[in-house]
């Protein structure tokens, strides 16, 4: 599966990754070289074989609903690149 | 006291603080040393991202007074690092990436928090391959990392950091993580025992993630009983973490002199194919024969779905990273790009800016695997393949109680010698990746040198089945003395 400069594109948007326009084409062909490893999984027939999710075939564990954490926000908060008033702030998003 | 402390095992060192030899604080600032002035200097190592030198000196003192209050553990005191992917609360913690080169957890990974609870001494957090994506630790965004045994190679990836740092002597043991490999493969290329353990018998809270439902923490040791005395307190079940499997968890150094005679070995031929290095071939089976000499038999058997682990995990693998990455944006925490003009822009830019390389290509590796109408035909498919592979090895242990074969295909390459191309650096995980799609335990040991380098033997149990591969790999190293050579100038 080759991937175009326009492909590598619509992936890096849907990513939310900038890339810059001279990295497209090698990003192409690696993207395209790695595909091509990944399509050897067509030599083999898994027609009716159950995908495994767990190793162990072990199922999601429920827990009762039930407050477990603390008040850490100023914690938390911490690490936010900008806030104000203990709220994360972004660019505005509503006109 | 002696100035060779470095060179003694975890186990020795638990006995040694026990027997009254040297304090914590003494053995604590020996490591610090020797971290200043082979690791954090000019042309050093570059094992560590981050040495917690304060930190470690006060719990080093609060350690010998726990023991002088007659409250110690087999681990109380003793020193180790962990690998720069376990939160530690207060302490930076930065996954190997320019992304989270600013971030400090508000807690402890559950891994940390066992050792916290013996009074371990953490000495600081060890460089990685970005987001543990690599074979060679050269996508750290802190730089790459020396192999102590030729310092123009590579000490694997992507727990390389804590690999050389133990080959090294910095610390005696070190914690790492292995999602393909990334535990077995470095303690392969630079000497050491590492073992990756069933998938849910280690917490994966607080671990960054990778590819959930591969990723797995483990020792890297000196030795397999060294091994075993990590595995006791890695080891737990963790209602925080929904895929920590709530299972008894032995002592391992309870079996470790147990008789192996009538243990069968199983080879599967995949692993030697022709193609294999002649002398890598002969040193794994030279191995292999003292297993032999200790009453253990081998047979050939047959793991037929072995070739496709590569191209099953890099679907896997990436499309799970692309999930667990997307909570990098910029917003709450870590690396966020300079006056962003919207929040597509802030996203965009920070996660273009924060990411290297190789994983910008495995986000968008998985992001368009996972993609509309693209599901079926990888994820789907890669799930289906990792089931036959779980099949092959569930078929061979009914007749074996081990599988063996080499970790790597050759020794430690040099730096940059396959920067160049993604998918050659992927061909170096080729025998390590079907232990994590199915799930199993793996180890690797030291089996000899090439070339002056050393070179792993792998070992694969069956689901949890820990005990019985450190009980194998520490008879083995009672007859052997590979585990015991260190690098020339260490």
């Amino acid at each position: 599966m080759a991937l175009d400069r326009s492909d590598v594109k619509s992936i890096a948007d849907l990513a939310r990754l900038a890339i810059s326009d001279e990295n497209i084409d090698k990003y192409s062909t690696e993207l395209s070289s790695i595909l091509d490893l990944v399509e050897q999984m067509n030599a083999v027939n898994t027609d009716g074989v159950q995908p495994l999710a767990h190793p162990t075939d072990a199922v999601q564990r429920l827990r009762a609903d039930v407050v477990t954490e603390s008040n850490n926000r100023e914690k938390y908060m911490a690490n936010a690149p900008a806030q104000e008033e203990g709220l994360f702030l972004v660019p505005k998003v509503v006109e | 006291m002696s100035t060779d402390m470095h060179n003694l095992t975890l186990a020795q060192i638990s006995k040694g603080l026990e027997a009254g030899d040297f304090t914590s604080v003494e053995i604590t600032q020996h490591f610090l040393d020797r971290i200043d002035t082979l690791d954090q200097n000019d042309g050093g190592i570059n094992s560590f991202i981050t040495v917690t030198k304060d930190q470690a000196l006060a719990d080093a003192k609060a350690a010998d007074e726990r023991r002088a209050a007659g409250n110690a553990t087999a681990w109380t005191g003793v020193p180790f690092a962990h690998k720069d992917i376990f939160c530690t609360d207060g302490t930076l913690t930065t996954c190997g990436s320019k992304m989270l080169s600013n971030f400090v957890p508000p807690y402890d990974a559950t891994v940390v928090d066992n050792f916290k609870q013996q009074g371990a001494v953490c000495l600081g957090k060890t460089n990685m391959d970005e987001f543990a994506m690599g074979s060679s630790n050269e996508s750290s965004f802190f730089g790459g990392v020396k192999n102590p045994w030729n310092k123009e190679t590579i000490p694997g990836g992507s727990s390389g950091g804590s690999a050389a740092a133990v080959a090294a002597r910095l610390v005696p043991a070190a914690t790492g993580t292995d999602t393909g490999g990334s535990i077995r493969q470095p303690a392969a290329l630079c000497g050491l025992t590492g073992l990756k353990p069933t998938y849910g018998r280690c917490s994966r809270f607080g671990m960054i993630a990778f590819a959930s439902s591969l990723d797995q923490a483990g020792p890297m040791t000196q030795t397999a009983e060294d091994a075993a005395m990590m595995l006791n307190i890695m080891s737990s079940f963790d209602e925080k973490d929904s895929t920590s499997i709530d299972q008894a968890v032995p002592d391992y150094t309870d079996t470790l002199n147990n008789d192996i005679a009538g243990k069968v070995i199983g080879l599967p031929k995949e692993f030697f194919p022709d193609s294999l290095d002649s002398e890598m071939a002969a040193t794994v089976k030279a191995a292999i024969s003292e297993f032999e000499k200790l009453g253990c038999t081998v047979k050939e058997i047959s793991l037929p779905s072995t070739d496709l682990a590569i191209p099953a995990y890099y679907v896997v693998a990436p499309a799970e990273c692309s999930a667990n990455l997307s909570r990098m944006d910029g917003v709450r925490f870590g690396h966020r790009c300079d006056d962003p003009k919207d929040i597509e822009d802030l996203y965009k830019r920070s996660r273009g800016e924060g990411f290297g390389d190789e994983v910008k290509r495995r986000i968008m590796i998985g992001t368009y695997a996972l993609s509309t109408g693209f599901y079926d035909a990888y994820y789907v498919k890669a799930q289906q393949i990792r089931r036959l592979i779980k099949n092959d090895f569930v078929k061979a242990f009914e007749g074996v109680d081990i599988i063996m074969g080499p970790v790597t295909p050759t020794p430690a390459f040099k730096a940059g010698e396959h920067s160049g191309d993604p998918v050659e650096m992927y061909m170096e995980d080729k025998f390590t990746l079907s232990c994590n799609l199915a799930g199993l335990p793996g180890m690797s040991i030291p089996a000899g040198q090439i070339n002056g380098l050393p070179v792993g033997l792998q070992m694969i149990g069956n689901y949890w089945d820990e005990a019985n591969m450190l009980n194998m790999a520490h008879q083995f190293q009672q007859v052997t003395d590979h585990h015991k050579q260190t690098p020339a100038n260490i």
